[in-house]
């Protein structure tokens, strides 16, 4: 499948001769010599990416690290000093003022950091301004605005102001702005970065839900590393101009690309980047039917293991432990599913790790169940120790 | 030893020359043919506003004051002119309003979209700035000679001797209002794809509607103040009464048309400055409020409905 949104080797320079800039770059030097040299301000250089239809891309980057002039090429409200930048296969950097009008009427909405709300319209309207400005009827126009409102949750403010409602109110109101022309990409500039951390909590965790149903494509700005790592299905990491690395949440965290990640990823909760799957254990279980204690006990001493699951019609029935088997053995002889302990610990491959830690308190590995019941594999719970550890003992 | 002993520059010829020998013989029609459209609203209004009884006129105008600026200013404004009614003031009142508003109305016409087009373009606004600073502080009698070369005399060439004093505050303000605008407004109205009209006619234009009025306001200011002027080129009115009075040492008339002056500038000022208050569009009437505490549908009670 092509890439819904596609950059490739963009280029924006401030000043009056970007080209001289350009060359400076080739040659290798930084962007901070060539402002010293020449006065002239490299915003990106060399940015390339691609975005597929349907998933929440990130680009995160701290202030000046050019991430805002790269969405706003994205929609053509900055044009690149060179390089393409593809929407569905359109060119929006070389393409007419007529095209690219038509391309933000209908394909790409976007939301602001400060809101952007039209503070001499209602809120109503405001939501209605893609419309409006695209000749949608009036009547059309507020019933769409009002469906749109109703996804925010802020259908009974459409005769508001938008200065009489809370910065939350407010944001919701410019998404819900985006989403009335009902495009297929939405840029997101910083939107939740004027808001209160609660606020902002809430915010992503609407964002997701919304995005569950919608599937849009979401290219979305910050410069908070936790709310990158928290919605991005994939996220870009910009320093300087540049993207230094492209990656998902767990493959930033895991193997940052050069120093400048590593040091912001230095004080993630890992715990909740990362999932029970990136520390899966071999999925080695005994048959109930087949097994018996005194093979269970040699499969366990031929594994190196403590305990181990039961399955049952390929279900997990349960676990056994290598210090009661060894007992009942000696008291009576011994069946495995008079052993078998039932209320062992389970959770999803999705679970992050932050959540097994209760499931970790019992003793057993924690068993992880798939579709069906399934066993896909154990997790240790040294291993998530060790998971959320490693790169704290780098550090030390 | 002075630099005039070398070389004397006869500015005052050159410039006679230029207007009498050069600008007037070849562009008189040309100037002529301007006024036609002030002529025609101008005569218009002026026929309007004398034709139309005294009683209606207060009543109207009472009217909008109390409509845009409230109930204080409305009484004032019934006052006001029945006062200058009773000191014999009413049709060179009614002149001097007509005056005024055709100057005020062609300075709105002219200024507005050079303000915008200032407001879009830093090489025009820096062609127009020192024009605007010429225009508004060279003494007005300057102007007045070539005026009536051009012109002629009369009630048309004192208004445009007037709309060139008083059109400087509406370009600048119109010009301040469009670029104070925020820019995330303009980035936010180009990315959902207005075209440049679009942006100016829903978001620049409202949004700079306050600092325009507040032009209109201070060029309704300076108009008024050229109503005297005006008068020396045959414009009538209220500015002759005062002109005469002046001439005959007749302290009395002038100090009539005067007051005149003076009360319709107050009225004026007062109905657009309150023009310019954002309040206007969303004013609730008292009854609605009081209705919105009883019923149980409005929005405020929906939503501490979802909240809760």
């Amino acid at each position: 499948m092509a890439p819904k949104v596609e950059a490739k080797n963009i280029f924006k320079i401030f000043g009056d001769d970007p080209k001289s800039a350009q060359a400076m770059l080739q040659e290798g030097r930084t962007k901070d010599e060539i402002f010293e040299e020449t006065g002239l301000t490299v915003g990106v250089q060399d940015a390339s990416f691609a975005v597929n239809e349907g998933e929440i891309f990130v680009i995160m980057g701290l202030s000046g690290s050019g991430k805002s002039t790269l969405v706003r090429m994205i929609n053509g409200l900055i044009n690149p000093t060179s390089g393409e930048m593809l929407i569905d296969g359109t060119d929006i950097a070389n393409c007419s003022a007529q095209q690219l009008r038509e391309i933000r009427r209908t394909k790409v909405a976007m939301v602001f950091q400060h809101f952007a709300l039209f503070p001499h319209k209602t809120v109503g309207e405001n939501v209605a301004y893609g419309l409006k400005i695209k000749g949608v009827g009036a009547a059309e126009r507020r019933e769409r605005a009002q469906a749109a409102l109703e996804q925010v949750g802020l259908k009974a403010h459409a005769d508001s102001y938008p200065d009489e409602l809370s910065g939350g109110m407010q944001q919701r109101v410019g998404l819900a702005r985006g989403l009335a022309s009902e495009p297929q990409i939405l840029l997101m500039d910083e939107p939740f970065s004027a808001l209160d951390p609660l606020i902002r909590r809430d915010m992503q965790e609407e964002l997701i839900e919304l995005q569950r149903s919608m599937k849009k494509t979401i290219i979305f700005i910050t410069h908070d590393l936790n709310e990158a790592l928290t919605l991005g299905d994939r996220i870009a990491i910009m320093h300087n101009g540049a993207i230094v690395q492209i990656g998902t949440a767990e493959e930033i965290v895991d193997k940052p690309a050069d120093d400048y990640v590593a040091a912001f990823t230095k004080d993630i909760d890992r715990s909740r980047v990362f999932t029970a799957q990136s520390v899966l254990g071999s999925a080695e279980a005994l048959e109930l039917s087949r097994d018996t204690a005194a093979s269970a006990i040699a499969r366990m001493e031929e594994l190196n293991r403590d305990a181990i699951y039961v399955l049952d019609d390929g279900q997990v029935a349960g676990a056994v432990t290598y210090r009661d088997l060894t007992a009942s053995v000696r008291d009576n002889g011994a069946k495995l599913s008079e052993a078998l302990v039932t209320d062992f610990p389970s959770a999803k491959g999705t679970t992050p790790l932050h959540e097994l830690y209760p499931l970790c308190e019992s003793g057993l590995p924690i068993a992880i169940v798939g579709r069906k019941g399934r066993l896909e594999g154990i997790v240790e719970p040294q291993a998530v120790l060790a998971k959320v550890a490693s790169d704290t003992d780098e550090a030390a | 030893m002075r630099p005039s002993d070398i070389l004397t520059i006869p500015l005052d010829d050159w410039i006679n020359s230029f207007v009498r020998d050069w600008l007037v013989p070849n562009f008189r029609p040309f100037f002529r043919s301007l006024q036609w459209p002030i002529t025609q609203v101008l005569n218009a209004l002026d026929a309007l506003l004398n034709a139309t009884p005294m009683i209606v006129v207060t009543a109207i105008l009472a009217l909008i004051a109390w409509r845009t600026a409230g109930r204080a200013v409305a009484i004032f404004t019934l006052i006001a002119l029945v006062f200058i009614d009773m000191i014999g003031q009413w049709p060179e009142t009614m002149t001097t309003l007509s005056m005024v508003v055709t100057a005020v109305l062609f300075c709105t016409v002219i200024g507005v979209p050079l303000g915008i087009i200032a407001a879009g373009s830093d090489r025009f606004q820096a062609v127009l700035r020192p024009i605007l600073d010429i225009m508004q502080t060279i003494p007005s009698f300057v102007y007045l000679v070539p005026i009536v070369m051009l012109f002629g005399v009369g009630m048309v060439p004192g208004i445009i001797a007037t709309i060139i004093f008083a059109l400087p505050p509406i370009i600048r303000l119109t010009n301040l209002g469009i670029r104070n605008v925020r820019h995330d407004l303009i980035e936010a109205a180009n990315a959902f794809g207005s075209t440049r009209w679009q942006t100016l006619w829903e978001v620049q234009l409202p949004l700079a509607m306050r600092t325009i009025m507040a032009g209109l306001n201070q060029t309704l200011m300076l108009a008024l103040s050229m109503v005297v002027i005006a008068a020396l080129i045959g414009a009538g009115g209220l500015g002759l009464t005062v002109y005469t009075g002046l001439g005959r040492l007749d302290v009395g008339n002038a100090t009539a048309g005067g007051l005149g002056i003076v009360l319709i500038a107050i009225i004026l000022d007062r109905i657009t400055q309150a023009l310019g208050e954002p309040k206007q569009m969303r004013r609730t009437s008292l009854l609605q409020t009081l209705k919105s505490f009883f019923t149980p549908a409005t929005p405020a009670g929906e939503t501490s409905e979802r909240a809760g």
